[in-house]
């Protein structure tokens, strides 16, 4: 036995893995159980003769099942992902790919329109009085009754593909960054801007030497919102619109065809692509505002 | 006569008021007050909360309009003044963008005032090095001590080399020990550059440490109850001054003066 040995339980409890490795364990047990429940229909034909071991080996492995086994999914992942060629509608990647790049492109734009309307409430009184209340009824319109009227729109004036996406992703995440940035620009103490006042400083020098830099770390906190909504808003676009390609029309063929296989699959794929666009915000986060020091 | 008295005044105050509407009524924060600060004085304000001193002070750094009445600081207008960056200014807290280094807090206002990079690096080296903080260039605002910040922030004023220092209270935060010292370096500095200092305190010791002149206010509405001279006192200061009788005698006047304002009332 070494110290390493020893010491491994108790880092074990006092660290987060353990409740996540236990939880887990619970939520893969739950899925187990749930399947062989929900997909006992299928096999009930020809279960007659099954003991209990054989009937759930059964239920796991079905070709169409209503809730497919982790495995089977993580296996049509892998399947999908890795097995089917690059490039193909078969493989999963060209899939992720498209929604990927409307999701960003609508980010940039969101993004950037929420910047700039934060600047421009925070200069002029008149705009904000006059532009909040509207930004925020837009966010009252449900994304699932806006996504097709924009979609169809945008189509019949011959804009399809990625920019009706786009402009879904969009419409979702400027409002968390206008919100966030806002609050940014607005978050420097009095003592610190009488002291631009004292050096005489203008509008535009007060924006770039005080207000902006306070409003990073603000600012980061929305994107990180504002990343997993475009990517929500890309997919909620593909849906309405028959689109061939995209985790939404992936989505939606699989639930066409009762493919629950392809459905799990394409979730579990648009959850780590979130994940890694989140992810990605973090880590120019740490880039950008240090370690954890320079702006406590 | 020195130089600095044929140039006139460093700060001339003329019947100068500031009323608020609230309410509940207009508030006199100043009423009818007439000041000189002649150049190289070290001029404290002290009065109880409400007394308008800090009124006063944001008033001269054209931080605040009056109501009536006039300001001239070196024959120019508050807001011609501070335009021409004629003075810095030293708030209670020390007011640090967390997200710069010690060494670009201290060029923050060269920068905005579009110094070139060697002259900005130049002067802040000079002006930490006046406040002892030579060393901390690197550091970040919250890896230094309240009184270290307050320096800091101090160099900040200093780095532009405004000849009239505006100070608000500027140790009010911190703790007794180290604003006695800060009080001994502060008195250093003035006495080493010979500028011209207005400063805003509670405290009847460091007013009377500090100051060449003293000027007792009063609240309700704000106005000047007597305007005390120091320059009795030796020019060239340590703390043990806080102790003899010269000083203690002008401490009393400073507290009969508050006495005289109701201050104690």
């Amino acid at each position: 036995m070494n110290a390493v040995a020893l010491a491994l339980p108790g880092r074990l409890a006092r660290g987060n893995t353990l409740p996540i490795l236990v939880v887990s364990a619970c939520f893969l047990a739950f899925w187990y159980a749930a399947a062989i429940w929900m997909n006992a229909g299928l096999i009930a034909g020809r279960s007659s003769g099954l003991d209990a071991i054989s009937f759930a080996k059964a239920a796991w492995s079905l070709d169409r099942p209503l809730l497919p086994a982790p495995h089977q999914i993580l296996w049509e992942l892998k399947t999908s992902l890795f097995d089917a060629r690059l490039g193909t509608p078969r493989n999963l990647f060209t899939h992720i790919g498209v929604t990927l790049s409307s999701t960003l492109v609508g980010f940039a734009i969101g993004v950037t329109l929420g910047i700039l309307l934060a600047i421009g409430v925070d200069r002029s009184r008149a705009l904000d009085k006059s532009l909040t209340p509207w930004l925020v009824a837009s966010q009252t319109i449900p994304i699932l009754a806006i996504a097709p009227i924009v979609v169809t729109a945008l189509g019949s004036v011959g804009l399809k593909g990625l920019i009706p996406k786009a402009i879904i992703s969009a419409y979702l995440c400027f409002f968390p960054v206008a919100i966030g940035m806002a609050k940014g620009l607005a978050s420097p103490d009095s003592a610190q801007r009488d002291l631009m006042r004292t050096y005489a400083a203008g509008a535009r020098t007060t924006l770039t030497k005080l207000q902006l830099p306070a409003s990073l770390p603000f600012l980061f906190a929305s994107l990180k919102v504002a990343a997993a909504a475009a990517f929500v808003g890309a997919i909620v676009a593909e849906l309405p619109t028959g689109a061939q390609s995209g985790l939404g029309a992936r989505l939606l063929a699989g639930s066409y065809y009762g493919n629950t296989m392809q459905i799990w699959a394409a979730l579990i794929a648009a959850a780590l692509t979130a994940s890694l666009l989140v992810g990605a915000v973090t880590l120019i986060e740490r880039l950008a505002l240090g370690p954890k020091g320079a702006r406590r | 006569m020195t130089p600095n008295e044929r140039a006139g005044p460093a700060i001339a105050i003329r019947s100068l008021s500031v009323s608020f509407t609230t309410p509940e009524g207009p508030i006199h924060a100043l009423q009818d007050v007439d000041l000189d600060v002649t150049p190289g004085d070290f001029v404290s304000l002290i009065g109880p909360s409400g007394c308008g001193k800090t009124t006063l002070m944001r008033l001269v750094a054209d931080l605040e309009r009056p109501t009536a009445g006039t300001i001239s600081i070196g024959g120019l207008a508050p807001e011609q003044a501070r335009e021409r960056r004629a003075y810095g200014y030293v708030f209670q807290q020390p007011a640090l963008y967390p997200w710069r280094t010690i060494e670009r807090n201290v060029t923050l206002p060269l920068e905005v005032m579009g110094a070139p990079k060697a002259e900005r690096r130049e002067r802040a080296r000079k002006s930490l090095e006046q406040v002892g903080l030579s060393g901390f260039e690197r550091r970040f605002p919250w890896q230094l001590s309240g009184g270290m910040q307050q320096r800091a922030s101090i160099a900040r004023a200093l780095a532009f080399d405004a000849g009239l220092l505006l100070m608000d209270e500027p140790f009010g935060a911190l703790d007794e020990i180290v604003r006695d010292r800060l009080n001994v370096e502060l008195h250093e500095l003035w006495e080493r550059t010979g500028k011209t200092a207005l400063f805003v305190t509670h405290s009847i010791q460091e007013a009377v440490f500090l100051s060449t002149k003293i000027v007792v206010m009063s609240p309700r509405p704000g106005k000047i109850v007597e305007v005390i001279d120091a320059s009795s006192l030796p020019r060239k200061r340590a703390l043990e001054l806080r102790e003899t009788p010269e000083f203690l005698e002008v401490a009393r006047r400073v507290r009969d003066g508050l006495r005289a304002g109701h201050a104690y009332d």
